[in-house]
């Protein structure tokens, strides 16, 4: 790319919105800082794509303010948000080659400020080498795979020099594999060409490596924003902990430091708090004790091989669900067998 | 031997329920082209006997008369007003219908429909009501020397009002199966609503567009009851080819109208041709702009 684009911050401010009677979005702020990669991350249903749309102006927001490096986005036209937009289904212009779809852009300024034809026509083979799909100028749409669908749409997105880069879903059609490899590779773009991105996802694992900071978005409102290893290892509630990987759920009584579990503490607690909680324990975080010395005991029902480590359902007695459980010793208990089960590390949710 | 057996056994048991689908098609087949040949292709063939009954010289005879040649002229003259006016007022409507959403569209997707419902001869009445002579605008705009009913704009208005729904109910499904999406990718891409949709919405419509414009100029051309009503059939003047067909052959002028209405016959059998022809010809243009 010729100049470097500029990027900018982008802040959002109580945004809400409301279609009928849904609140999609309760009250969100959210600041994302110049060149930073945020992931807004939540199920499906949660408000991220709402949001993402309020900010590309395609969507008014009913309360709240978006502001791009301090200017009120509403009194932004789409054309001087300068956002670069891609969408889960790509939604490339179909019947234009490749090259007229990522020229489009360029094509669409006013007469002043669009840049000759010699000229786009050098952008557009300098972004199909960033996306590294050289020489397919002449394609249609329908003669690419998906992949290659999605870097046209993403090169389309770049080429109107955006300062800030919004991506919905950008993998969500893709298969498994084809979803890995991009995942590393927009990573690798995103270092080298350093914008503003906010991208939606449903796909924790998506969002935990590929993102500075992640936005976790329930029911419209923001449950956490962080750093991938401080949501992962600090959840600060139980949707956000049961939504970032697999946990168990414990229902535990809260005394005296202690969290306990029919009749016997299981957990220490930390924080002095009482009454009834949660307790959050993902399937690595369990220690086998065989000796039985621990306050939670179960029968092994089922032993099956989980990518790569085995991993056990415990039957506790007074939980309505097995207990997933990682075998992470080199002997594996056997199918009925009596194990106790350690807590080497669990979150507690108090009043839940 | 039972797991071999049960495939063979099986087979003939196929063929049989294929052989019950070959027959029920070949009755469905045979009703089909029956019904068409009966009631179609029987009259259409009609047409063109009788019309060259008395040889060539007799039929172009009919045609070079000079009140056939006037209303011809008409006719071409309502289409090609009428057919333009339609192709902007429908394309809007349909945009209006299928991208956005607001109060009373469903009241506008049924009002679309009206012209359908509503026999055409009401719809030529109503204009007798509100522009003739004794209507509520007739004496404000005869006032001003505005002739509508029994003239051109009458006749006009009337094939208007009938030929509507058809650009635009081609294109409402077609547009609300596109969607917003192409259009709002071109938008966050800076180009202006205009040039969005020149460039992303015309193109993607451009095949519905051409059938809903083949169908309605070939309505255009052939309307007679809403027409009939507003032209007040002054011969030479405001008669259609449909209405000249018919005051022919109330004369007994037999050769006369069906050498007329082989012309109007004629632009049905091109008007199927064409779009025939370029639903063949842009096969994979037509498929890719449906799919999504």
């Amino acid at each position: 790319m010729s100049a470097a684009p500029k990027s900018v911050p982008v802040v959002i401010e109580q945004a809400s919105r409301q279609f009928g009677g849904f609140a999609a979005l309760k009250g969100v702020s959210l600041t994302i800082e110049p060149g930073e990669l945020v992931a807004l991350l939540g199920p499906s249903g949660s408000g991220k794509t709402t949001l993402l749309r309020l900010i590309a102006g395609l969507d008014q927001a009913d309360q709240g303010s978006i502001l791009f490096d301090g200017v009120d986005a509403d009194t932004l036209s789409l054309r001087d948000r300068r956002i670069g937009m891609v969408f889960q289904s790509y939604v490339l212009f179909r019947h234009m080659t490749v090259a007229d779809n990522i020229a489009f852009g360029l094509r669409a300024r006013p007469r002043a400020t669009r840049p000759p034809d010699s000229e786009i026509r050098r952008r557009v083979g300098a972004l199909l080498d960033l996306v590294q799909l050289p020489g397919l100028e002449a394609r249609f749409p329908s003669q690419l795979s998906g992949g290659q669908r999605q870097r046209v749409a993403l090169a389309r997105a770049l080429a109107i020099e955006p300062r800030v880069l919004l991506l919905d879903e950008p993998f969500g059609a893709l298969d498994a594999k084809v979803r890995k490899d991009l995942r590393a590779w927009l990573r690798a773009l995103h270092d080298q060409t350093g914008h503003t991105t906010l991208f939606v996802t449903h796909d924790q694992e998506e969002a935990l490596e590929l993102a500075d900071r992640v936005a976790i978005l329930n029911n419209g409102l923001l449950e956490q924003v962080g750093t991938p290893n401080a949501v992962y290892d600090h959840p600060a509630t139980a949707f956000v902990c049961g939504f970032l990987g697999e946990a168990n759920r414990i229902p535990v009584e809260l005394r005296g430091g202690q969290a306990i579990f029919d009749g016997s503490p299981v957990f220490h607690a930390g924080a002095n708090t009482s009454g009834s909680g949660a307790l959050y324990v993902r399937p690595h975080h369990f220690h086998f004790d065989i000796s039985g010395a621990t306050g939670l005991n179960g029968q092994v029902e089922t032993v099956r091989r989980h990518g790569a480590i085995q991993r056990a359902e415990v039957a506790v007695r007074g939980l309505a669900r097995k207990l997933d459980v990682d075998i992470l010793s080199a002997v594996a208990p056997a199918v009925g067998e009596r194990v106790g089960l350690r807590i080497t590390c669990g979150h507690i949710f108090a009043g839940t | 031997m039972s797991d071999a057996s049960l495939p063979a056994a099986a087979l003939p048991r196929g063929r049989l329920a294929r052989q019950d689908g070959a027959a029920a098609r070949i009755v469905l087949i045979a009703l089909a082209l029956g019904f068409l040949a009966l009631f179609l292709a029987l009259p259409l063939a009609i047409v063109f006997i009788e019309a060259l009954a008395r040889g060539w010289q007799a039929y172009l005879g009919a045609l070079a008369d000079d009140d056939a040649l006037a209303a011809i002229r008409l006719t071409l003259l309502v289409a090609a007003i009428a057919v333009p006016l339609n192709v902007v007022v429908g394309v809007a409507g349909a945009w209006a219908i299928a991208k956005h959403e607001f109060r009373g569209k469903s009241l506008l997707v049924s009002l679309v429909d009206l012209p359908i419902s509503v026999s055409p001869v009401i719809a030529g009445l109503v204009y007798v009501l509100l522009f003739g002579a004794q209507g509520y605008f007739g004496r404000v705009l005869a006032s001003y020397g505005v002739e509508i009913i029994f003239a051109l704009p009458g006749i006009v208005l009337a094939t208007l009002f009938v030929t509507f729904p058809f650009i635009a109910r081609e294109l409402i499904p077609h547009m609300q199966a596109l969607g917003n999406a192409e259009e709002e990718t071109a938008l966050t891409l800076g180009a202006s609503g205009w040039r969005t949709f020149c460039m992303v919405t015309l193109p993607n419509i451009k095949w519905s567009l051409l059938y809903g414009v083949l169908l309605c100029n070939a309505r255009a051309m052939g309307e007679f009851g809403a027409v009939a009503v507003v032209s007040g059939k002054i011969r030479g003047l405001t008669t259609t080819m449909p209405l000249h067909v018919e005051i022919l052959y109330n004369e007994y002028m037999s050769v006369a109208a069906f050498a007329v209405a082989s012309l109007l016959a004629l632009l049905a059998l091109v008007t199927l041709a064409a779009k025939s022809f370029l639903e063949w010809r842009y096969a994979d243009q037509i498929a890719a702009s449906r799919r999504h």
